[in-house]
């Protein structure tokens, strides 16, 4: 008998304990305080988006539309600062590397909960790798997570500790965890152990179905008109006087399928925010500023660069004899120096951009903070150095004032654009006009996207084109498939098996380096080194780079917009509506 | 004589319009490549008779442009540069209807500025010049289609209408097809499968072929119901008991009382196939820069900041309802015509 109470005694103790200790845990919450100024509670925000999101499962979102929704409802551990462009603490709330810079230790926050009210621990972190990682779920991540040719592997150390371990040390290791939403264990452990985790999270879920750590959470989605989030009661920002934040109630993304619409609406009144919109529609929305309440801002040129480039793939075997000739010219860098030296950039800014561009000559813009190497030369435009260099490259100029080349060809091409892009229509044009001054015979053709990038990428049927790229982040390793031979972006020569040319081997030794280099100024030497070769070599021909324009509602308070995506939503955590 | 007098009328302005669409190199100031960078977007010239002095010059002039510092992107005249008008100056060469060189143009300003009739387009390239000289892309292109179809829709409907049976359903039934074949995504996959060597205007050259060709239904249909209710006529049946041949009855009596139908057709035809030239320019389908067409001049219009802020951009499209105007008038003329012929 006594042994029996004393037994229930102890267990009646172990109990306590056990629900003292649960309430210790959660009742510090680690939550994180920012430094922007103070805001009002409640209120809505309503922006448009180009189209309806196609899930709302962050491991399988690839479109951008739908990113930019996931990302208002989850959370990273590791966020870049599109501000500063550097890393910052998130969800994680401090990390340490390894001398080797194999080994990463993150301390996540600890109380925090899921927009559910479910706790969230190391478990969840290692959970959502898991879903990355696995091969059978094909998430568009994953090959972001492939570091050397071996996925990271994450282990848990206890409930607030991850370590993750790289096979071999990678300079952008950090800035992969951006966007990297954190899932819950609890709500999807069971559809994944069930091979179900692809048809989870579909749009048509209904919003109690989601947790996130985001700072909203779903609740209605109206297929075709808009999707409106509410805020999340537990997320885990406050503001220097202890509120949570967001400050603003609801969220709403409008479907607006075009750019042109997306502008109406904005002038209307009906969006709150906008980005992404034309030169000439700033003018246009300009001119009515005061009356209508917003203001617009040009933050100066993005990252998306647009380029002129000329097919220099190996065609053996492709059967296209005509272009195969025409190679003989575009692989001479003097002819791609003398097209560079022809064009006239400022115009292009002018007549393309109205005057919101800056003009490039390497791949890298101004707005890239931390990587542009600004003390490449700008060349003005100048036809008679092309004619120079032209000259000294054998070609010659028949009697009527066409350019032959040394066995008396006729300097014929066409460039190929998308005519869905009136930008990069109108610039073709432009680049056409300046080299007929060079008595160089040049066509523009557009086709529709579809076919312009089957000839780019599959046909090589195409003689020179003029595309544009945008990377996701500053750091140059979102460019490693632009620039080492074997990427899959490496536009102009797509099936190199080894480097066709010697600076082509030399960008492949200088991106594979800086890759591994941990040290920010000799990664920055390396990177600069490459910028110099492009500008050299002109592979691609940078043109010019838009700025990004953006407007925001006057009634907007914390607008900090970013020239990096998501742009006016960068700070959504922070803004409030007066 | 009121009828008459209408088809005539029509008639002579067509012609006239047609004439000076061909002698675009004349009629027009600048070439149609000509751009001027630093006057993107410049709204149509002022052409002045009194200057800032208050004195009168018999001689029209107008002022250079220069950059509003005001407002970027829009000008303000300059009233530094008095450049007179002229008649029959000498500027760019071009070539009368493909074969006359010539470099004399009807009218243009002293240098340095410009007349812009119609404004400048976001090249600062003249839009007057444009139209004229994308007139005769788009016309060319018009008769080139309106005539395929009626070539193709009055050999099938003859054949369907005079011979009947199966023949006629099959030529029917076939036509229906391609009525409800959609021929925007055939004019895509031809331009896709294309070799991108092909001059630019053989392209468009083939495009309009291809739409014409696609387009013979209609002009079938309607030119087997007249052949139907022909070959029933009296004296077609007494040429046929005379031993007349098919080939005969066909030429000499049945097709004869088609030419009119034939004709009106053609007249509606061609307006409706410029149109047609416009939608393929809107797909990117059409001529390609720097050419110009009256589709290319209409296309920048699907962009709202040329809406919203360009109001001269409408100027061509309002000046070619007239044209089509005309082109509708002069159909109709020839239908009454054709009617009181028959009667």
């Amino acid at each position: 008998m006594r042994r029996v109470v004393a037994v229930c005694m102890l267990a009646a103790l172990a109990f306590v304990f056990a629900i003292e200790r649960a309430h210790g845990v959660q009742a510090k919450e680690e939550l994180m305080v920012t430094s922007s100024a103070l805001g009002k509670p409640g209120g809505t925000i309503t922006v448009a988006v180009r189209s309806d999101p196609k899930t709302l499962n962050p491991v399988l979102a690839v479109d951008e539309s739908t990113r930019e929704i996931i990302d208002c409802m989850n959370s990273d551990l590791i966020h870049i600062n599109r501000e500063t462009q550097k890393t910052e603490p998130a969800l994680a709330k401090s990390w340490t590397v390894s001398r080797d810079g194999k080994t990463f230790t993150l301390q996540l926050r600890r109380g925090l909960r899921f927009s559910d009210g479910q706790p969230f621990t190391a478990d969840d972190v290692v959970f959502s790798f898991e879903l990355y990682l696995d091969e059978k779920i094909h998430s568009p991540q994953r090959d972001l997570l492939i570091v050397g040719g071996k996925p990271i592997s994450v282990r848990k150390l206890d409930d607030y500790t991850v370590q993750f371990q790289l096979t071999e040390p990678y300079a952008a290791a950090e800035r992969i965890f951006d966007g990297l939403a954190i899932l819950p264990k609890h709500v999807l452990e069971s559809a994944y152990k069930n091979g179900t985790f692809s048809k989870l999270w579909g749009v048509s879920a209904p919003p109690n179905e989601f947790a996130g750590l985001g700072p909203f959470r779903l609740k209605e989605y109206v297929p075709g008109q808009r999707i409106v989030l509410e805020r999340n009661p537990y997320y885990w920002k406050e503001d220097r006087a202890g509120h949570r934040l967001p400050y603003i109630g609801q969220l709403v993304f409008l479907f607006v399928p075009s750019e042109d619409a997306q502008v109406i609406r904005f002038q209307a009144g009906d969006t709150d925010l906008l980005s992404r919109f034309g030169a000439e529609d700033f003018a246009v929305l300009q001119r009515e500023q005061a009356a209508k309440g917003y203001a617009l801002q040009d933050l100066g040129p993005g990252l998306e660069y647009s380029f002129l480039f000329f097919n220099l793939n190996n065609l053996d075997g492709k059967n296209l004899p005509a272009i195969a000739q025409k190679q003989s010219w575009f692989r001479d860098v003097r002819f791609r120096q003398a097209v560079s030296a022809a064009i006239d950039r400022d115009g292009i800014v002018r007549l393309v951009y109205n005057g919101r561009a800056t003009p490039l000559w390497s791949q890298v813009t101004p707005g890239n903070k931390l990587w542009v190497d600004s003390s490449l030369a700008d060349p003005p435009q100048s036809v008679d150095r092309a004619r120079e260099l032209l000259r000294s490259a054998g070609f010659s100029w028949s009697n009527s004032g066409n350019l032959v080349d040394a066995r008396g060809q006729p300097i014929e091409f066409s460039i190929l654009t998308s005519s869905s892009n009136a930008e990069r229509s109108k610039m073709a044009t432009l680049i056409q006009d300046d080299l007929t001054r060079l008595g160089m015979n040049v066509h523009v053709v557009s086709l529709d996207f579809s076919a312009m990038v089957d000839r780019l990428l599959n046909s090589f049927d195409y003689e020179a084109a003029v595309m544009g790229l945008a990377s996701g982040d500053a750091d140059p390793e979102s460019e490693m498939n632009v620039w080492l031979s074997s990427g899959g972006t490496h536009l102009w020569n797509l099936t190199e098996s080894k480097p066709a040319t010697p600076w082509e081997a030399e960008i492949d030794q200088l991106m594979n380096e800086q890759q591994v280099t941990l040290n920010y100024a000799r990664r920055r030497q390396l990177y600069d080194q490459v910028q110099r070769i492009v500008a050299q070599e002109l592979p691609l021909i940078c043109l010019a780079s838009p700025h990004v324009l953006v407007g925001a509602k006057n009634c907007v308070g914390n607008f900090h917009p970013a020239i990096l995506e998501p742009y006016v939503l960068s700070n959504v955590d922070e803004l409030y509506v007066h | 004589m009121k009828r008459r007098y209408k088809l005539w009328l029509t008639l002579a302005v067509l012609a006239a319009f047609h004439g000076v669409i061909l002698c675009a190199g004349f009629f027009s100031p600048y070439s149609y490549s000509t751009q001027d960078r630093a006057l993107p977007y410049a709204p149509p010239s002022r052409i002045h008779f009194v200057d800032r002095q208050g004195r009168v010059h018999l001689r029209p002039f107008v002022y250079g442009l220069k950059d509003d510092p005001k407002n970027y992107g829009s000008y303000v005249e300059d009233f530094q540069q008095v450049c007179r008008l002229r008649l029959f100056v000498a500027g760019s060469p071009y070539k009368l209807a493909g074969i006359l060189r010539g470099s004399a143009h009807l009218f243009g300003a002293d240098a340095p500025a410009r007349v812009f009739l119609l404004g400048s387009d976001g090249y600062g390239r003249d839009q007057f010049s444009r139209l004229l000289y994308g007139g005769q892309i788009s016309l060319v292109a018009g008769w080139i289609a309106a005539g395929f179809s009626i070539l193709f829709g009055g050999i099938i409907g003859s054949l369907a209408g005079f011979y009947g049976g199966w023949l006629d359903d099959v030529l029917m039934r076939g036509g229906e097809l391609f009525l409800a074949l959609p021929w925007l995504y055939l004019l895509f996959a031809v331009r896709a499968a294309l070799p991108l060597q092909v001059a630019q205007w053989q392209v468009f050259l083939l495009l309009i072929v291809v739409i014409g060709l696609i387009g013979w239904a209609r002009p079938a249909r309607l030119i087997r119901g007249i052949v139907l209710s022909a070959k029933e006529r009296n004296f077609v049946t007494a040429a046929r008991a005379f031993g007349a041949s098919d080939t005969y009855l066909l030429r000499k009596h049945i097709l004869p009382q088609a030419y009119g139908v034939m004709l009106t057709q053609m007249t509606l035809l061609v307006p409706q196939y410029i149109l047609a030239e416009v939608t393929l320019t809107f797909l990117g389908l059409g001529v390609s820069e720097p050419m110009a067409s009256w589709g290319s001049l209409l296309s920048s219009l699907q962009q709202y900041y040329v809406l919203a802020s360009y109001w001269w951009m409408f100027l061509p499209a309002l000046l070619l309802i007239p044209v089509f105007l005309c082109y509708y008038a002069a159909a109709d003329a020839l239908q009454e015509r054709v009617k009181s012929v028959a009667l």
